[in-house]
């Protein structure tokens, strides 16, 4: 069974308007389950990786070399953006 | 042998060993030590490059200036909570999806509504257009993804040419086109994703690993290959390769549900949207967190996150109903939107980045810019 369940836990609705949850068994087959968990995290383990100093850089850069191209950033002219009105309402 | 003939108890043991295809020796303690042996491996590994901060090597960037971003239109037609939006690649027209069953689109720049279509079913939490711009998907608590061709007829009734594509066993929490048409990715309260076949509704992959109700999911821009992240009930998010269905990274170190999950332009990164009230940014190359967007007057969770074009600002829609815009670089927050009268539960950038779009349980729909 899950431990959580968003709109119950929520209490967005009750729960008895919620369709049937099909009940994962998680406890029946234990071995099964520690088995693909260590062969999971033998997948994870064995990624390579680099420093945090150079995908910091990296991430850096690419906001750098876009920054022109990105109007919310930068602010673009009434003009050019569809969005802002070219001339003042007036509330009357 | 004349052991296991005199204690029957065992025969059943070590039977069930070997139908189980057990290394000799193997059981769940072992397995059980391998496993955090090798959790403390990955910590180390991941600690070991772990040479500097994100927001320290970007002090010496300079800092934001002040931002001035106002509601531009307000797109009102919802009878009921606004959960999901989607824009078009056009940049002019939006998908929404809400509380009531209602799917809309609209023409953003007139606040037109073009076509408007009522689900079988409440709660259309997922909700996407299709990047031919002609059909929409959209699905939520009848557990199925359908997509609807959009008709140039304004008369046409939009449920009769209704597709159901994808089927879990239960909610239907996101689903995203891929490239084409022809393929969508949906995830579920049921814990899984999945890839399916439009045309057929044929189920191509599944995606299992989530512990509990995957909330979202986001695929990485298409220079990138074919990966895709979620996040769910289970505080994890992960990484998944969507040919052979195997996750390849996983992070775990938000405190709560990730409501939303999003990536960063150049798919290096992703950020994370939480109810423990905190946005975080995980590097896929560094294999770990590298920001959190946090503050102590922040207490309620963020629903939905997006990045602007470049990736240097991050808009997060909240539970307390404003939107907060963080300075993804430095991790400081330059602006809080006020203008929602109730939860923000979606933010998405449009394609041009000209602007951006707030969806709500006031019901109402923001275009800020």
């Amino acid at each position: 069974m899950w431990n959580s369940f968003k709109f119950v836990k929520e209490g967005w609705i009750d729960s008895y308007m919620v369709s049937k949850m099909s009940s994962k068994m998680v406890g029946s087959n234990n071995l099964a389950h520690a088995k693909r968990m260590v062969q999971q995290l033998r997948v994870e383990a064995s990624i390579e990786r680099i420093k945090v100093s150079k995908a910091s850089a990296d991430l850096m850069r690419y906001c750098g070399e876009n920054a022109k191209y990105d109007p919310l950033l930068m602010g673009i002219p009434a003009s050019e953006n569809p969005f802002k009105d070219k001339k003042p309402c007036t509330i009357l | 042998i004349a052991y296991l003939l005199t204690h029957p108890s065992s025969i059943c043991a070590f039977l069930k060993m070997a139908c189980q295809g057990l290394a000799k020796g193997e059981t769940t303690n072992t397995l059980k030590a391998e496993s955090e042996s090798l959790k403390a491996k990955l910590e180390e590994e991941r600690a070991k490059l772990h040479d500097v901060e994100l927001h320290q090597v970007a002090e010496k960037i300079d800092a934001l200036g002040q931002f001035v971003m106002k509601t531009r239109r307000t797109l009102k037609g919802h009878g009921n909570k606004v959960l999901c939006m989607d824009w078009c690649r056009d940049k002019r027209r939006i998908v929404s999806s809400s509380q009531d069953g209602k799917v809309i689109v609209w023409d953003a720049y007139t606040t037109n509504k073009e076509h408007a279509v009522t689900m079988p079913c409440t709660w259309v939490m997922a909700c996407a257009y299709a990047p031919s711009g002609c059909a929409v998907a959209c699905g939520g608590l009848d557990n199925k993804c359908s997509v609807y061709p959009l008709s140039l007829d304004k008369n046409e009734n939009l449920a009769a040419k209704k597709k159901s594509v994808a089927m879990h066993t239960n909610y239907l929490s996101s689903c995203s086109f891929t490239n084409s048409d022809m393929q969508i990715l949906t995830s579920s309260g049921d814990g899984t994703c999945a890839l399916w076949d439009v045309e057929s509704g044929q189920l191509l992959q599944s995606f299992h690993g989530h512990s509990a109700d995957v909330l979202s999911l986001d695929l990485a821009p298409s220079e990138t290959g074919n990966t895709f992240v979620s996040g769910g009930c289970d505080k994890k998010a992960n990484v998944w390769d969507m040919r052979s269905g195997q996750n390849v990274q996983s992070f775990e170190t938000h405190e709560s549900d990730i409501n939303n999950v999003k990536y960063y332009p150049s798919g290096d990164a992703f950020a994370t949207g939480s109810d423990d009230a905190t946005c975080r940014l995980y590097d896929l190359r560094a294999d770990r967190e590298v920001a959190i967007y946090s503050k102590d007057s922040i207490i309620f969770g963020a629903s939905s996150v997006d990045f602007s074009l470049s990736g240097r600002l991050l808009f997060a829609g909240y539970n307390d109903y404003t939107i907060n815009v963080w300075d993804v670089l430095k991790g400081t927050r330059v602006a809080i939107l006020f203008g929602h009268e109730n939860r923000v539960s979606t933010v998405r950038v449009s394609p041009d980045g000209t602007a951006f779009c707030s969806g709500s349980w006031d019901n109402t729909l923001r275009i800020w810019a």
